[in-house]
């Protein structure tokens, strides 16, 4: 499809938009809908689309296959990992109370005139961010390697 | 008001289904399923589901159908006697065998399913079992334990189930391996290491 100006260059309009939504679906999915399965295959459609206009070769440049194959066993230990760091800090496992960290987490509230500082327990927000950022780096990386399978092949005569 | 788009949406979604039954170009087809997908990805935005609908547009309307064309364009096709490949159509003679009994089988089929949602709650009814267990519900205590994350949804699959869905997760992971090794073609490299193992074998 590399002859056709018109779908080139929507495409190339298109596509960075389409990652940025995955993006915001992936890290803003504990506030609004969406989460990690949904931003990885966002994400993979983006790719996908890249390879369809502008061939195998282009996309093999972006995102190298051999790279893509590791993505796919990383994401699920990311998320296993989660769950052993909360068992190494003494709780169950994936119990993310346990991630318990306080970093950019004191809050100022103004009440009188001097602000005063409060903590916002925040081991919640920080085991669902790495656990759904494991599910979407898997799912990209699984919707994308099979493509790849597919489109790789040669026609059977 | 709703009902000028739910009608119109149920009827399509119906009709598409009928045609992609019928319709006997297998092109023709896969663009149906996948218009029949982002009607369902419709369908699901109208029932406050905003992440199934995203999912169904993404997967069901985009890879999926691009993956049954790529599945199209690799099989096989006849050629012509002057060279020419033929279309894909489904080369299909109407059956000889009597069509009574499969009608009897997908009616009883269809009327088993209807009456089984005689015994579903109404869709939204509030003493639903979903609404009522567990108590308090995840609706209500979710928000004190997750410290303010508003999606509930999140909250569940992510940390309530967090283990199920790590099993999702490597289920994912498994079905990709699975799939990879099945359609992965051997490249030069790899054919190269799989031939010294072999004369390997051979002088060991």
């Amino acid at each position: 499809m590399n002859s056709f100006p018109i779908i080139r260059v929507i495409t190339k309009i298109l596509i960075p938009y389409i990652l940025l939504f995955g993006l915001y679906v992936q890290f803003h999915g504990d506030f609004g809908p969406g989460g990690g399965f949904q931003a990885g295959v966002i994400f993979a459609s983006a790719l996908i689309l890249y390879a369809l206009v502008y061939g195998l070769p282009a996309v093999y440049y972006v995102a190298p296959p051999k790279v893509v194959e590791k993505l796919i066993a990383l994401g699920l230990l990311l998320y296993a990992a989660t769950g052993v760091a909360c068992m190494v800090r003494g709780g169950n496992f994936l119990d993310y109370n346990k991630l318990e960290h306080h970093f950019l987490t004191e809050l100022p509230a103004f009440y009188g005139d001097e602000p005063t500082f409060h903590f916002l327990p925040s081991g919640q927000h920080l085991g669902i961010f790495l656990v759904e950022l494991g599910v979407g780096i898997t799912v990209t990386a699984v919707m994308t390697m099979i493509f790849y399978a597919f489109a790789g092949r040669e026609q059977v005569e | 008001m709703m009902i000028f788009i739910v009608i119109p949406i149920l009827t399509l979604l119906a009709l598409t289904a009928v045609t992609v039954a019928r319709i006997r170009n297998l092109w023709a087809a896969v663009m149906f399923t996948g218009i029949y997908s982002f009607l369902g990805a419709s369908w699901m935005l109208i029932l406050d589901a905003p992440d199934v609908a995203f999912t169904e547009a993404a997967v069901g309307a985009g890879i999926s159908t691009i993956l049954m064309l790529a599945t199209l364009a690799l099989a096989p096709r006849k050629r012509h006697k002057d060279g020419r490949l033929e279309s894909n159509d489904f080369d299909e003679r109407p059956s000889k065998k009597s069509r009574f009994w499969p009608l009897v089988v997908v009616t009883i089929t269809g009327c088993a399913l209807i009456y089984g949602t005689g015994d579903m709650p109404h869709f939204g009814d509030p003493n639903a079992p979903i609404q009522i267990y567990p108590d308090p519900s995840f609706v209500e205590k979710s928000q004190p334990d997750m410290h303010g994350l508003p999606n509930v949804v999140t909250a569940v699959l992510a940390s309530y189930r967090g283990y199920d869905t790590l099993g999702e997760t490597a289920v994912i992971f498994t079905a990709g391996i699975a799939v990879l090794l099945i359609l992965r073609q051997t490249t030069q490299s790899d054919q190269e290491h799989l031939d010294r193992l072999e004369t390997n074998e051979v002088s060991a």
